[in-house]
């Protein structure tokens, strides 16, 4: 099935079945290798994209759902201002270990950001939940976060200074 | 690729006075022929000169996220006296006659190249300063170094090192032992807090791991193993699915993999890995079961029930007289504590890519054991080492799943039926659950004797764990050394061991992460039952500083009661302990040259039992590579440890079979579950030590030993579920 997709801000063809999860037309079809496979079912969030913004995870989105949504993957998060705020506080804060879930958390914290300039310690949490991060740089992940929130480099060097209560 | 050389490493571990792990790793350190046409200089295995004075050092050991392609450049680096901002860092191929061993395990990669890797830097940077005297005329011992700059104070004269790159190349290698190395007061790399060399490109999503490997021509393979581990391949019919478009071949993989864990499976290969892993579907296939569904974790318990009533199958430690100590005491206490099978579910699955071409074999795989991969496929295939590549590409996660090497086995299997083709075997989330090496369930008889005074005189322990033929699994014994044997006067150590189709492989901190949890938690109960803390019983163990041997045939290096006490302060000075808190506990823990102790406070919220906030304190020695990553490696081990106790990790054992799919029955930790976490690090007199498993153990029975406070039920089984 040739499909016309809106990528990171270009219009791709790919030619694939339309029961072809997105993550592996990614992959695959398009070489954005960026877009992790974890789990197959929409458990971890490494394979999390945009679609017109939203979070979705990829490899339980059929090709043949995306439609003319715009995907956006962590290739192009440099596009919009929140996307370059949140991927440079991720280098601020340093904040992968092995880095296999990043792309998706990245991805998360983007769509959220979007929707709501200014989350509190709940909704961060609230809504990175959907991600898996195996080696836990949950901490990172939260400085980060408040980092693109507030545009100051919290001390993520404090063990004990951030995220208190 | 680093260049041929004929050099050759030599390793020593030693017992060095007082008992003390010695490592000895002589390096290759000369010059290595720069190929034509490259405009770097090579100075050894480890430092390439570029003309614009930037440097790239090659960094060895695979990357699984403990942050080693990082600190090894470090030490490099710090030692050649160069600015970090002018350092390139590349990942080496596997090549363990030129780099060293090259291994991610143990916590070993600091103690042993805490020392070879700094004189790898100051040998490259000798060789600069001899040919810049020789250059200009001046004795060496006038000139000296600043970030890629050598100096001549006394004429004011500076030139970056790039300058002398020809002549460096060509002078004579000094020997390691002659090289003067910085003093750490100088120190302007190692101890500062240092970002990820690959986090840029992490965040811009490039291509790094094994899963992202893409070469010319490569076909995709999926792979469907047998619901009970082991099971044989009786027959199967693979029409269907070769009647799908875009696939390839199915292959019939029979009794491959590591040694102990021999895999039968069907492969399919296709265009693309989607293909290959729906086509599974088509596939009609029947498995010999036979003797390895009779396993279950009822029968496991049975079996360990009626082991416990009994003798032990084999003696660890028999110290003093247990026996009559126990039958004299003026109170026993005795508890049984269980634990589960564990998976590593490594975040990023097993896969491997594999080409075979002209009698060569040439590999590219996320592995913590390149050398171990290349000598099973060696011996799998008939293939001389020297024609196996491996290529070490950065893992998404390992936590010892990745020291097997059983899907480079798998791969080149299938690749070998497509010969000049590369073929990229990934498994699904539920074939790697089912294909993994897990963490050894255990069931532990304590039994405690205690003195009118109140102090405990006797110890026995029976660990009936698995394994085959009477030899406990990876990661499955019980220690001589299990704490606080050293520190009692009567002990009795004893195991039996139960077999099982279930492979068991070292999973993070092996062995401590369970011992830890069962034996502080009992010596929790001893201490209630003195009276006492944990914390003070632990203190008035330990008694005055000491260095205690390792036992005799034990493993490991010597044990400092000192060291043991400072973390235990430390922890307790940082919480804040009093002792009388309820919901808060205390664990402590040695393993891998690490000295650990944790507090945990827990609390009961809406959705049940969580942990409010964790302290802990630790001593490696008298120097902190990284601390940004040091920090990063406690608390994801703490988090881990969570994982262990709250988060319900278990993978049961029914007919063989393994209980768990997907992370819905195996849930992880979550970033809504991730209490604060305060760290405080003890400096004492000692070489510098790993930190990528001592913490976790601690944790885990601080966790449980505070949910016990908290119920006043005894946590005597992981993972705990409220009853």
């Amino acid at each position: 099935m040739k499909t016309a997709l809106k990528v990171n801000g270009r219009t791709r063809m790919v030619d694939a079945p339309g029961d072809k999860p997105l993550l592996w037309v990614l992959r695959e079809e398009l070489e954005l290798s960026g877009p992790k496979f974890g789990c197959g079912q929409g458990l971890c969030g490494a394979c999390t994209v945009l679609l017109d913004g939203q979070a979705v995870r990829s490899c339980s989105t059929p090709l043949s759902a995306v439609g003319k949504a715009a995907i956006t993957t962590i290739e192009g998060v440099g596009a919009s201002e929140v996307g370059q705020k949140v991927a440079a506080a991720w280098v601020d804060q340093d904040v992968p270990q092995c880095g296999y879930c990043q792309a998706g958390q990245i991805m998360s914290a983007v769509a959220l950001l979007s929707a709501n300039p200014r989350p509190g310690e709940a909704e961060i949490d609230a809504a990175m939940s959907g991600n898996l991060c195996r080696c836990g740089t949950y901490h990172r992940i939260r400085a980060a976060i408040r980092q693109a929130v507030t545009g100051q480099v919290a001390g993520s060097l404090n063990p004990g200074g951030d995220h208190a209560g | 690729m680093p260049a041929e050389t004929d050099r050759r490493f030599v390793l020593k571990a030693l017992l060095g006075a007082g008992g003390a792990l010695v490592f000895d790793i002589e390096l290759a350190l000369g010059a290595a022929p720069t190929p034509a046409g490259e405009p770097a200089a090579r100075l050894n295995a480890f430092v390439r000169l570029h003309p614009d004075n930037s440097v790239t050092i090659t960094a060895k050991n695979p990357e699984i996220g403990q942050g080693i392609k990082t600190m090894l450049p470090m030490l490099i680096a710090e030692e050649l006296d160069v600015a970090w901002e002018a350092v390139k860092i590349e990942q080496a191929v596997t090549d363990q006659a030129l780099f060293a061993p090259q291994f991610a395990g143990g916590s070993m990669a600091t103690p042993l190249n805490w020392l070879p890797m700094r004189q790898a830097g100051a040998a490259a940077r000798a060789m600069i300063l001899a040919a810049a005297a020789q250059e200009w005329s001046l004795p060496v011992a006038e000139l000296s170094t600043l970030a890629g700059d050598v100096l001549h104070v006394g004429s004011a004269r500076r030139a970056p090192y790039a300058a002398f790159a020809a002549g460096a190349v060509r002078q004579a290698v000094p020997a390691a032992t002659a090289l003067k190395l910085k003093d750490p007061a100088d120190f302007t790399i190692i101890g500062k807090p240092t970002k990820g060399v690959d986090t840029p490109a992490i965040v811009t999503g490039k291509p790094l791991f094994g899963i992202d490997t893409r070469l010319s021509g490569m076909l995709h393979a999926a792979l469907l193993t047998p619901p009970v581990r082991g099971a044989v391949l009786k027959s199967h019919d693979a029409a269907a699915a070769l009647a799908w478009p875009g696939v390839r071949k199915v292959v019939a993989l029979t009794r491959l993999g590591e040694a102990d864990a021999p895999v039968d499976a069907l492969a399919v290969v296709a265009d693309s890995w989607w293909t290959a892993s729906e086509a599974r579907k088509a596939l009609q296939v029947e498995w010999d079961a036979e003797g390895r569904d009779r396993h279950s974790d009822a029968s496991f318990a049975a079996a360990a029930k009626a082991a416990h009533e009994g003798r032990p199958q084999a003696v660890v430690l028999a110290k003093g007289d247990a026996a009559t100590a126990l039958a004299g005491a003026a109170r026993r206490l005795a508890a049984t504590y269980t634990y589960p099978f564990v998976s590593h579910a490594t975040l990023e699955p097993q896969n491997c890519t594999a080409l075979f071409h002209a009698g060569k074999l040439e590999i590219w795989a996320p592995t913590q054991m390149p050398g171990g991969g290349q000598d099973l496929l060696a011996k799998t295939f008939g293939l001389a080492p020297a024609d196996i590549t491996v290529h070490i590409t950065r893992s998404g996660g390992g936590f010892g799943r990745r020291l097997q090497n059983d899907y480079m086995v798998l791969a080149a299997a299938i690749a070998r039926e497509v010969p000049g083709r590369p073929v990229k075997l990934l498994l699904d989330r539920q074939e790697d659950f089912k294909l993994d090496f897990f963490r050894a369930a255990g069931f532990h008889r304590f039994e405690a004797g205690l003195d009118a005074g109140g102090r405990l005189v006797a110890l026995r322990d029976h660990l009936v764990t698995f394994g085959a033929k009477g030899k406990p699994g990876r990661g499955a014994d019980l220690p001589a050394n299990l704490v606080p044997a050293d520190l009692v006067d009567h002990v009795d150590l004893g195991q039996t061991v139960l077999e099982t189709n279930i492979p068991l492989g070292w999973l993070r901190a092996p062995g401590s992460n369970a011992l830890a949890f069962a034996s502080q938690g009992f010596l929790d109960e001893v201490a209630e039952a003195a009276g006492q803390t944990l914390p003070d019983l632990m203190l008035q163990l330990l008694g005055t500083g000491r260095l205690i041997p390792p036992p005799a045939g034990g493993r490991g290096p010597g044990f400092h009661t000192g060291r043991a006490a400072g973390v235990i302060r430390e922890v307790l000075r940082l919480s804040g302990w009093s002792g009388a808190r309820k919901g808060r506990g205390f664990g402590f823990y040695f393993s891998h040259n690490g000295y650990f102790a944790a507090v945990a406070d827990v609390a009961k919220g809406e959705a049940g039992i969580r942990v409010e906030r964790v302290w802990i304190g630790g001593d490696i020695g008298n120097t902190i590579i990284n601390p940004l990553n040091a920090e990063q490696q406690i608390r994801g081990s703490v988090i881990e440890g969570m994982g262990h106790v709250l988060s319900g990790l278990k993978v049961p054992i029914e007919g063989g079979a393994i209980g768990v799919a997907n992370f819905d029955s195996y849930p992880l930790p979550r970033i809504d579950a991730v209490p604060p976490i305060e760290i405080g690090m003890v400096r004492s007199d000692f070489p510098p030590t790993g930190l990528g498993e001592p913490a976790m153990p601690p944790a885990i029975a601080a966790i449980a030993n505070a949910i016990s406070s908290l119920t006043g039920q005894r946590v005597r089984s992981l993972p705990y579920a409220e009853s």
